[in-house]
């Protein structure tokens, strides 16, 4: 009796700890409690980031405190665990009614069933930056309140010095007038004048350097059909790209170590800086009325920079009364104090133009004006579901190339390898 | 409680039986030799008593291994015949072979992380065996302060290896203490290599990090190893006229054979199941020379979402442990 309890005492610890698992996964969201207002679950990437959480926050505030039906509660989570978390729940049916996600995923979780058409007035929406709407199937599925922007960074002082002219968004540098503007500058004793962040990894890598290949005049994909890679990623513009971009190493004009962020640029170590908006005023603290902020060079096909940055969207499990509050939470949200406030706290490209006239950074006379006018060179990255595997395949054969990979070669792999995943997925419903 | 009819022939209930009646000793059963079946049979429950309350016992383990062990490796066993993805609104396929054929034949990366996991066992396994076996020996002097080494060697062990990846990271940049280190033993001779930027130097540089982590566990159980070999047996060498390396192959080593096995099969998996060095310091990189087979179905089956190829390179990873094992198993066996 007294081992057969023991046993059965176990058995029951193993059960109940089985069971409050899955009843830990099984919470629905969205309910509406017998009387008070309606619960509207909401995740966010933010957590390590106190400047945009704060925005997050306040707006939440807001909209409760502005209506009765409806109160948003939220939870964040650390960026390195987001994306993870969110198919996570997706797989277990837990997904909260808002969340938001980075640009290029939107397609792939459309796709999946993950979030549903947006489903917010189109007056919001078509007042937004391109690049800060997420598109698949002809239907918006996201929406965001800012977009990033890249640029070279340089030191007024440091190019007349050296005779460089400086480039203006009307007239960019060439490739040949940007190559020999970094021998200039390696010869003026710059160790390795540009940082290209390449010491970084992830998403960073298409992110950053697959507009320098779209410049050359090449692509991830081939966007007639967005079924195959090959002659996107392995023509002969795609290869010009690969031996200039391994070049800028072999050459020692770039280094692929270092600290991720600004500092070298900061301290003086580069003069150039290939890096984000967001590093912009820790540079200006730095540099000072010194600090250009430049257009990337035009290497072919005109300049061309990364868009889509975060962006907000309804999962497909949300209905009934939360999807409605979903829906005005976000109408509620787009207003133009809180795009300036996400713009001006976490220092990214307000997505609104009024938005952009209440900033203090981006308005008309701003110190980081000059990043509103280099929107207009945004490509979005391939609106395609395969992008996740486009994303790590690209990430790798450009640090293949970087470190003395043969380029064809790499190329020609790494467009099997995305050829071969769409065709698992027999072509993704294109 | 109560007690049961005489002719225990009816199926029998499950709980609420006497303790006292579950338990007769043997002298009952010897005064007793003419008693009706009821009492013949009471051994026998007994013994379904002591079974029911064993595998009570074994049921959290035996639950939690099928859970999170046997269901996974069937499901992956399945999977990998399929193009099951991560995320799809289409159901899986079953698509044969594919995934195996384009492991083996459309994948360079796979073939790439094949060869590296062996290239990094082969190297690990017998230097970090050996060199763990030399550590216990030194610290199994009986000298004052080998408490002190021994903690020493044990440190990194315990620290994760999350954490000594990074810190190794930071060690082999070009201005990192690595290079400062060998500069200045080179009197500034020495051109300060990225080491784990260089597709020549990254798998070398993981493989001495890998063993600094790791070797100061084997020597634990070298240790361990060691202390049971008999006082004894050292005296009648001695005794004998042996010297030290004689003691050794004649005393130690034959002592140590359990020992050796164990070592050998557990750095042996540990090995082949290189991971958290990769993602942590090179992703791979550089050129696939760091990539590793349980690296490449991470980053197959679930950064690139492709859950079925995922499962084919983790069956074949599977397969081949399985194999090594069995091989070891084989070599290593008790040949009387």
């Amino acid at each position: 009796m007294k081992r057969t309890g023991q046993a059965l005492a176990a058995m029951a610890v193993v059960t109940a700890l089985a069971l409050s698992a899955c009843g830990r996964a099984g919470e629905s969201d969205g309910t509406t409690a017998a009387d008070g207002p309606t619960e509207v679950t909401l995740w966010t990437h933010s957590a390590g980031n106190p400047a945009e959480l704060e925005v997050y926050t306040q707006i939440m505030e807001d909209f409760n405190a502005s209506q009765d039906d409806y109160e948003v509660v939220s939870e964040s989570f650390p960026q390195g665990a987001y994306n993870d978390a969110i198919v996570a729940a997706a797989t277990s049916g837990d997904l909260p009614c808002l969340l938001d996600m980075d640009g290029p995923i939107v397609p792939n979780w459309a796709w999946a069933g993950y979030i549903q058409p947006l489903g917010i007035s189109s007056d919001i929406t078509d007042e937004l930056l391109p690049t800060a709407v997420g598109i698949w199937d002809d239907e918006v599925y996201s929406a965001g309140y800012w977009d990033a922007a890249l640029a070279m960074f340089a030191r007024q002082s440091v190019l007349e010095a050296n005779d460089i002219r400086i480039p203006t968004v009307d007239d960019p540098w060439t490739k040949d007038e940007f190559d020999s503007a970094l021998r200039t500058l390696k010869a003026a004793g710059y160790d390795t004048p540009l940082d290209i962040g390449a010491e970084d990894s992830g998403e960073w890598w298409p992110y950053a350097y697959s507009p320098l290949l779209q410049s050359f005049g090449g692509d991830l994909i081939d966007r007639s059909t967005y079924l195959t890679a090959d002659g996107a990623l392995n023509g002969p513009e795609a290869v010009a790209w690969g031996e200039w971009f391994q070049g800028l190493f072999t050459e020692g004009l770039a280094s692929n170590t270092g600290t991720i962020g600004n500092e070298e640029f900061n301290r003086d170590e580069v003069a150039l800086s290939y890096t984000g908006v967001w590093n912009a005023l820790g540079s200006l603290d730095a540099v000072g009325d010194d600090l250009v902020i430049l257009p990337p060079p035009d290497l072919g096909q005109g300049p061309k920079i990364g868009g889509g940055s975060w962006q907000w969207g309804i999962s497909s499990s949300c209905s009934g009364a939360a999807l409605d509050g979903a829906r005005a939470y976000l109408e509620f949200s787009f207003d133009p104090e809180y795009v300036a406030a996400f713009a001006d706290k976490q220092i990214v490209i307000p997505a609104t133009e009024e938005g952009t006239a209440l900033s203090e950074y981006f308005s008309e006379g701003g110190v980081l004006q000059p990043f509103t006018e280099l929107t207009q060179f945004a490509v979005l990255r391939p609106e395609t579901p395969a992008y996740a595997v486009i994303s790590t395949t690209f990430e790798t054969a450009a640090m293949d190339i970087m470190n003395g990979a043969d380029v064809q070669e790499t190329l020609d792999q790494a467009v099997k390898d995305i050829d071969a995943d769409i065709a698992n997925n027999d072509g993704y419903g294109f | 409680m109560h007690t049961r009819p005489g002719a225990g022939d009816g199926p029998r209930p499950l709980t609420g039986e006497d303790p006292v009646m579950t338990t007769p000793t043997s002298t009952e059963a010897a005064v007793a030799p003419a008693a009706t079946s009821s009492t013949a049979r009471r051994p026998r429950r007994s013994r379904r008593e002591g079974h029911r309350a064993a595998y009570g016992m074994v049921a959290p383990a035996a639950i939690l291994l099928l859970m999170f062990l046997v269901v996974p490796v069937l499901l992956a066993f399945g999977l990998s015949f399929t193009n099951a993805r991560l995320i799809s609104p289409n159901p899986p396929r079953f698509v044969g072979l594919d995934n195996f054929i384009r492991a083996f034949t459309g994948d360079p990366t796979f073939v790439r992380s094949l060869i590296n996991t062996f290239l990094f066992a082969i190297v690990v396994v017998p230097v970090q065996a050996g060199l763990g076996l030399v550590l216990a020996l030194l610290v199994n002097q009986k000298l004052k302060g080998t408490t002190f080494f021994r903690i020493v060697y044990f440190i990194p062990v315990v620290t994760s290896i999350v954490v000594v990846s990074i810190l190794w990271r930071f060690m082999y940049q070009p201005d990192g203490i690595i290079n400062s280190f060998i500069d200045s033993i080179t009197f500034g001779a020495w051109e300060s290599i990225a080491w784990l930027n260089n597709p020549s130097t990254a798998l070398p540089a993981i493989i001495v990090m890998s063993i600094w982590q790791a070797v100061g566990f084997h020597m634990i159980i070298w240790l361990s190893g060691l202390q049971t070999i008999p006082e004894e047996l050292y005296e009648a060498a001695r005794m004998d006229g042996a010297d030290a390396w004689q003691q050794f192959k004649n005393v130690t080593w034959p002592g140590l054979r359990p020992t050796m096995i164990f070592i050998l099969v557990t750095i042996t998996i540990a090995a082949l199941g290189l991971f958290v060095q990769i993602d942590v310091m090179t992703q791979g990189g550089p050129v696939d020379s760091t990539t590793t087979l349980v690296y490449h179905a991470v980053r197959r089956g679930y950064r690139e979402q492709q859950t079925g190829y995922g499962s084919a390179i983790s069956l074949i990873f599977f397969v081949l442990v399985l194999i090594i094992a069995m091989v070891q198993r084989y070599l290593t066996r008790d040949k009387d």
